[in-house]
C-alpha cells in the first residue's frame, strides 16, 4: 500500500483500522486454500529437484581428481562420448519420421467420425510400455518372424534380413511407441483447427497443397514444435530396447546405457550423475533450440477469430 | 471438409490410409506373435505352432514367482495411486482456485518432472534413494514412481476443477456448509468423474513404468514390467514360451486396466492433456 | 412462511471498505438498511455494488467497516455462521443435487431433517410455483425455473437477510418482467430484508423500496424510486435515470432553486438540483420524451430519426456538436433544422465540470 508512509492523524474511528494480516494475505492469493499446494510440491521438491541438484554436486565431487574431472573424462573417453552420436543417430531419425508420418495421418484422421477404434489401437504400445515392445519385436522381427517370412514369401528379399541385435531393431522399436504417441499429441492439435479455415482458403483458390502449406501449416507448427520436443526427449532417453533389441556394446550404446553401467555395474555414482546431466544437457539444448524457433511463429488461438 | 477428386489427392489418400493400415498390421501381428508363442508347444520355421499347450503359464508361474511379483506390482500401483492422489488433487485444487505469488514457477516444478525422462532424473534419485537406505524396498519404488504421477494427477485435475463454477463452493458456504461438508457433499461428487479418470491413467502408467521402478526396485520389490525386462535380458536361460507367457500376463494386467480408463477418458488423454481436449 | 416470530433486524454497514494498493473496489459505504425492506444497490459493472453485497455475505473480508444485524457484529463471521440467504447471478445450483436436495441444501447444514425438512422444501417450492418438479436435476431445467429453485433455496431457510446479485440477468427479456413481480411478491410474503443488486434501472425502479445508486465504490443517492425518478441529486444519478441530455453551458440567472443555463447562445429554463453560482459552468440534464419542438428552443439539425409508435425519437446535432435527443409528435425531415426546448421542472442544472 502507497499511503502507508504517509503519516496521519490517529484515526477517529474504528473506519481506517489497518486489515488484519490474514485479510492482506488472502488478496494477494495467499491463505488456507493455497497451503493445500505445499504436500505435494514438497513432495516433488524432495524427490525431483533435491536429486537433482545433489545429483549436480555429486557429479563434481570425483573419485579422484579436479571438480571437472568427470565432465573431462567423459568427452576424452571415445566409449563415453560417443554415446551422445550414437543417441542423436537414432533419436534424431526417428523424431523427425515419426512427425513427418504424424501429421498427414493426424490430418486425414481428424476428419473420420470414428476415431476411437483407430485411437485405442494406437494407444496399445504406449500404454504396453518399450519392455513389451522390446519382446515382441524380438520375436516378430526375428530371422523366423512373421516379418520376415513374409517378406521373403512376397519375393521382396530372398533371404531373412537381420532385424534385431542392431541399428534396425532399436530403430523399429523407437517408430512403433515414438509414432503413436507423435500422432496422438499432434491429433489433438489438429482437431482445433476450425474446419471453415480450409473452405475459405480453397473458396479463395488455394489449392491442396497450398492449402497445407500457407494455412494449416502455419497454424500447427507450434504445436508441432512441442511435439517434436517431447518426443525427441522420449527417443533420447532410449533404454531397455536399446539394450534387448539392438547391440548395446556396439552401434545401439546409447547415452542411458553408459549412465547406467556406470551407477550399476562401476558403482561410480559421481560419473553416473555427470552423465546424467550432460544427458539433460544435451536434452534441453535441443529442446531450448526448437522452442525458440518457436517463439518465432503465430501461436494465437487456431480455432477462428471469433470468440 | 474438402473432398478432391483429382487422381493425385486420391493416390495420397490412398498412401495415407496404407501407411496407417500397415503400421496397425504390424502392430497387432506383433502382439499376436507374443500370444500365439506363449501357447506353442513348438514354434521354429513355420508360419504357425505346431501344437497349442497352456503348460507354458503354470512353468512360467513358478520360474518367475509370478505369484510375488504381481502382489508387490498391486502394493505398489495401489500405494502409488493413493498417495498420487490425495497429494495431487488437493494441490490441483490450490492451483485451480488461487492466484499467488510464484504460481508460475510452482507450475513449472509440477511441469519438469513430465518433461524430463525418467532416466535422466531416475539415476540422481536412486542415488539419493540409496544413500537414505530407501533403494531395494517397496517404499523406495512407491517415492520414485510419485515424481511422474503427482504431477499427471495435478495436470490431469487443474482443467477439471476450473470448469467447477467457484460460485457453487460459495453458495454452499452460504446456505451453511463447514469445510467439512463443503468437501463430502459437494466437491467430491462433482469432483469424482475427473479424479477417477485421472487415478486410472495414473495407475496404467504405473503398471508400465519400467524405467523408475528398475533404477530403485530391489530382488524382492520388482514390479511386473521389471520381472519382464531381467526374463528377456536373461533369454536363452528360460523357453522363450515362458517369457512370453509372463509377458501376456503382463499385458492383461495392463489392459483390464486400459479398458476400464478408456471408458472415462479418451486415448488422446492418455499422452495429451484433457485441456487441449477441452479447447477443441 | 413468515418471519413473524421473530421481529426483523436491522442490517447496518458503517464504513464499508474494500481496498488493496491502488485499486478501491468499496470505499466506506454507511446504509442502515430497515428490517424487512427491499434494498436495490444500482450502478453500472464496477461500481462496487456486487463487491458490496460479497462483503454482506462474508464472501469477500473487509479492509475496513462493520457490519451489524441488530446489536450482533456479524462481519468477523463466516459465511456460512451468517446465515443468510443467497441468490446468484449464475444461479449456482449443485449440479449433481436433484431439485428437492438443493432447496433443502440450507436445511440440511442446519441439522433439520426428515418430516419437517421435507415440508419445508415442499412449501418453498409451492411458493415459487416449482411443486411438480422436485425430483429433476438442474441440467434438465430452463433457466427461469433454474431461478426458481435458487430463490426456494435461498428462502426455505427463512433468512433475516436475502442477498440477490442480479439475478434476473441471464433471462430473456420476457421472462425478466415476469420474474421481477415475482420476486417481489415473494418478497411481501416472507418478510425478510431482501438487498438486491443490477444494474437494470427498469428492475429496481419497480421492485424495490428504497435504492441506492452507487459509483466507484461510493453511494451517490439514497431514496424512493420517486425520489430517484423525479429528483436525481447528481449528474451520474441522472444520467442512470434516463436523462440521456446533458447539455453544458453557463448559469446566467440563479434565483431560489431556478436557474437559467445559456447553451450555444439559448437560455434554457431549469430546476437547480444543487448549488450553482451566477456565471459559473452549469449542465442541464433532460429526458429524451421531454425535449420537444418549440418556437424559440436551441437549433439543432436532425441527424437521425425513428417512428416509435404514436411518437417520433431522433437525434439531432446542436450548434456546439453536442447530440441531442429529442422527442417528435409531426415526421421530421433528416437536415431539418429544429428548435428544440423543454418545460423548466422537466430540466435539471448541476454544478458543470470547470472549463
Amino acid at each position: 500500500m502507497t499511503s502507508a508512509s504517509l503519516p496521519k492523524a490517529a484515526p477517529a474511528s474504528g473506519r481506517d483500522e489497518a486489515p488484519p494480516l490474514s485479510v492482506r494475505l488472502a488478496a494477494r492469493g495467499l491463505d488456507g486454500t493455497t497451503l493445500l499446494v505445499l504436500p505435494a510440491f514438497l513432495a516433488i521438491l524432495g524427490l525431483f529437484v533435491y536429486p537433482f541438484a545433489y545429483g549436480l554436486v555429486l557429479s563434481v565431487q570425483p573419485k579422484a581428481g579436479a571438480w571437472w574431472a568427470n565432465y573431462a573424462r567423459f568427452f576424452a573417453d571415445p566409449f563415453l562420448s560417443d554415446t551422445i552420436a550414437a543417441t542423436l543417430r537414432l533419436a534424431l531419425p526417428v523424431t523427425v519420421l515419426n512427425l513427418v508420418l504424424a501429421v498427414p495421418i493426424a490430418l486425414r484422421v481428424r476428419l473420420m467420425r470414428h476415431q476411437r477404434l483407430l485411437t485405442t489401437i494406437l494407444v496399445l504400445p504406449i500404454t504396453l510400455g518399450t519392455v513389451l515392445v522390446a519382446e515382441g519385436l524380438l520375436n516378430f522381427l526375428g530371422p523366423q518372424g512373421w516379418f520376415n517370412r513374409v517378406l521373403v514369401w512376397l519375393g521382396v528379399i530372398g533371404s531373412p534380413l537381420k532385424l534385431t541385435n542392431n541399428y534396425g531393431g532399436v530403430f523399429a522399436s523407437l517408430l512403433i511407441t515414438g509414432f503413436p504417441f507423435a500422432f496422438l499429441l499432434t491429433l489433438s492439435s489438429v482437431t482445433g483447427i476450425d474446419p471453415a479455415l480450409e473452405q475459405a482458403a480453397a473458396a479463395h483458390g488455394a489449392n491442396a497443397w497450398q492449402r497445407f502449406t500457407r494455412v494449416i501449416l502455419p497454424l500447427i507448427l507450434p504445436g508441432l514444435a512441442v511435439t517434436f520436443c517431447l518426443s525427441f526427449v522420449q527417443a533420447f532417453s532410449v533404454f531397455p530396447s536399446a539394450v534387448l533389441l539392438g547391440a548395446p556394446a556396439g552401434a545401439t550404446r546409447v547415452i542411458s546405457i553408459a549412465a547406467y553401467q556406470a551407477a550399476f555395474e562401476d558403482y561410480d555414482y559421481s560419473l553416473a550423475s555427470a552423465i546424467a546431466m550432460i544427458m539433460g544437457a544435451v536434452q534441453l539444448a535441443i529442446v531450448a533450440a526448437v522452442l525458440w524457433g518457436r517463439s518465432l511463429l503465430y501461436t494465437g488461438p487456431v480455432g477462428g477469430t471469433k470468440g | 471438409m474438402i473432398r478432391d477428386t483429382g487422381p493425385g489427392s486420391r493416390l495420397w489418400r490412398m498412401a495415407v490410409w496404407a501407411v496407417t493400415l500397415l503400421f496397425c498390421l504390424n502392430l497387432l501381428a506383433m502382439i499376436a506373435a507374443v500370444v500365439l508363442n506363449s501357447f506353442a508347444t513348438r514354434w521354429l520355421g513355420t508360419w504357425l505352432p505346431l501344437g497349442f499347450t497352456t503348460r507354458w503359464y503354470a512353468a512360467s508361474w513358478d520360474e518367475f514367482q509370478l505369484g510375488d511379483v504381481l502382489v508387490v506390482t498391486l502394493q505398489v500401483v495401489f500405494l502409488v495411486v493413493l498417495v498420487s492422489g490425495l497429494l495431487g488433487v488437493t494441490a490441483a485444487y490450490a492451483l485451480a482456485r488461487r492466484d499467488f505469488p510464484g504460481k508460475r514457477l510452482v507450475m513449472l516444478v509440477f511441469l519438469l518432472p513430465l518433461l524430463v525422462p525418467p532416466i535422466t532424473y531416475g539415476i540422481p534419485l536412486a542415488t539419493v534413494l540409496y544413500r537414505a537406505g530407501l533403494a531395494g524396498t517397496l517404499w523406495g519404488v512407491v517415492l520414485a514412481n510419485l515424481v511422474p504421477s503427482i504431477p499427471f494427477v495435478v495436470l490431469v485435475m487443474i482443467p477439471f476443477i476450473e470448469q467447477i463454477d467457484p460460485r457453487i463452493e460459495a453458495a454452499a458456504r452460504v446456505f451453511g456448509a463447514g469445510t467439512g461438508q463443503l468437501f463430502l457433499r459437494v466437491l467430491l461428487p462433482l469432483l469424482i468423474p475427473g479424479i477417477l479418470a485421472a487415478l486410472l491413467l495414473v495407475l496404467v502408467r504405473t503398471i508400465a513404468m519400467f524405467e523408475l521402478t528398475f533404477l530403485v526396485a530391489g530382488p524382492t520389490s520388482q514390479t511386473l514390467v521389471v520381472a519382464l525386462y531381467y526374463a528377456v535380458f536373461a533369454a536363452g536361460v528360460r523357453a522363450g514360451q515362458s517369457i512370453d507367457a509372463m509377458a501376456v500376463v503382463y499385458m492383461a494386467v495392463t489392459l483390464v486396466w486400459l479398458v476400464i480408463a478408456l471408458r472415462f477418458v479418451n486415448p488422446t488423454q492418455i499422452v495429451a492433456r484433457a485441456k487441449q481436449q477441452g479447447a477443441s | 412462511m413468515t418471519l413473524s416470530d421473530r421481529a426483523p433486524q436491522d442490517l447496518c454497514l458503517s464504513g464499508l471498505s474494500r481496498r488493496f494498493g491502488a485499486m478501491t473496489a468499496l470505499d466506506g459505504l454507511d446504509l442502515t438498511i430497515r428490517g424487512g425492506e427491499f434494498v436495490a444497490l444500482l450502478g453500472p459493472s464496477g461500481c462496487g455494488k456486487s463487491t458490496a453485497l460479497n462483503c454482506i455475505a462474508g464472501l469477500l473480508p473487509l479492509t475496513g467497516g462493520s457490519i451489524h444485524l441488530g446489536e450482533r457484529r456479524i462481519d468477523r463471521l463466516k459465511p456460512e455462521e451468517r446465515g443468510f440467504g443467497m441468490v446468484f447471478q449464475s444461479y449456482a445450483l449443485f449440479p449433481h443435487m436433484n431439485v428437492a436436495k438443493n432447496v433443502g441444501f440450507g436445511l440440511a447444514m442446519r441439522g433439520i431433517k426428515g418430516e419437517a425438512a421435507a415440508r419445508r422444501v415442499e412449501d418453498a417450492l409451492a411458493l415459487v410455483r416449482l411443486q411438480s418438479q422436485a425430483g429433476k436435476l438442474p441440467g434438465q431445467m430452463s433457466g427461469g425455473q433454474q431461478q426458481r429453485v435458487a430463490i426456494a433455496r435461498a428462502i426455505v431457510i427463512e433468512p433475516p437477510v436475502v442477498l440477490m446479485d442480479e439475478p434476473l440477468s441471464n433471462l430473456d427479456a420476457k421472462l425478466r418482467l415476469e420474474m421481477r413481480a415475482e420476486i417481489r411478491r415473494i418478497h411481501d410474503a416472507i418478510g425478510s430484508t431482501t438487498i438486491y443488486v443490477t444494474h437494470d434501472q427498469d428492475e429496481a425502479l419497480s421492485m424495490a423500496d428504497r435504492i441506492v445508486v452507487m459509483r466507484d465504490g461510493r453511494i451517490r443517492q439514497v431514496g424512493t424510486p420517486e425520489d430517484l425518478y423525479e429528483r436525481p441529486a447528481h449528474p451520474d444519478v441522472a444520467d442512470f435515470m434516463g436523462f440521456r441530455n446533458r447539455l453544458h453551458g453557463r448559469a446566467v440567472a440563479v434565483d431560489g432553486d431556478r436557474a437559467e443555463v445559456e447553451i450555444c447562445g439559448t437560455r434554457l429554463a431549469g430546476t437547480l438540483r444543487e448549488a450553482v453560482s451566477p456565471g459559473a459552468p452549469a449542465v442541464a440534464a433532460i429526458r429524451p420524451e421531454d425535449l420537444t419542438l418549440a418556437a424559440d428552443g436551441l437549433p439543432a439539425r436532425v441527424a437521425s430519426v425513428e417512428y416509435r409508435g404514436r411518437a417520433f425519437f431522433g437525434t439531432a446535432v446542436a450548434q456546439d456538436g453536442t447530440e441531442l435527443f429529442f422527442r417528435s409528435d409531426r415526421a421530421v425531415a433528416q437536415d431539418e433544422l429544429l428548435h428544440l426546448a423543454a418545460a423548466s421542472p422537466r430540466v435539471l442544472v448541476f454544478p458543470g465540470e470547470a472549463a
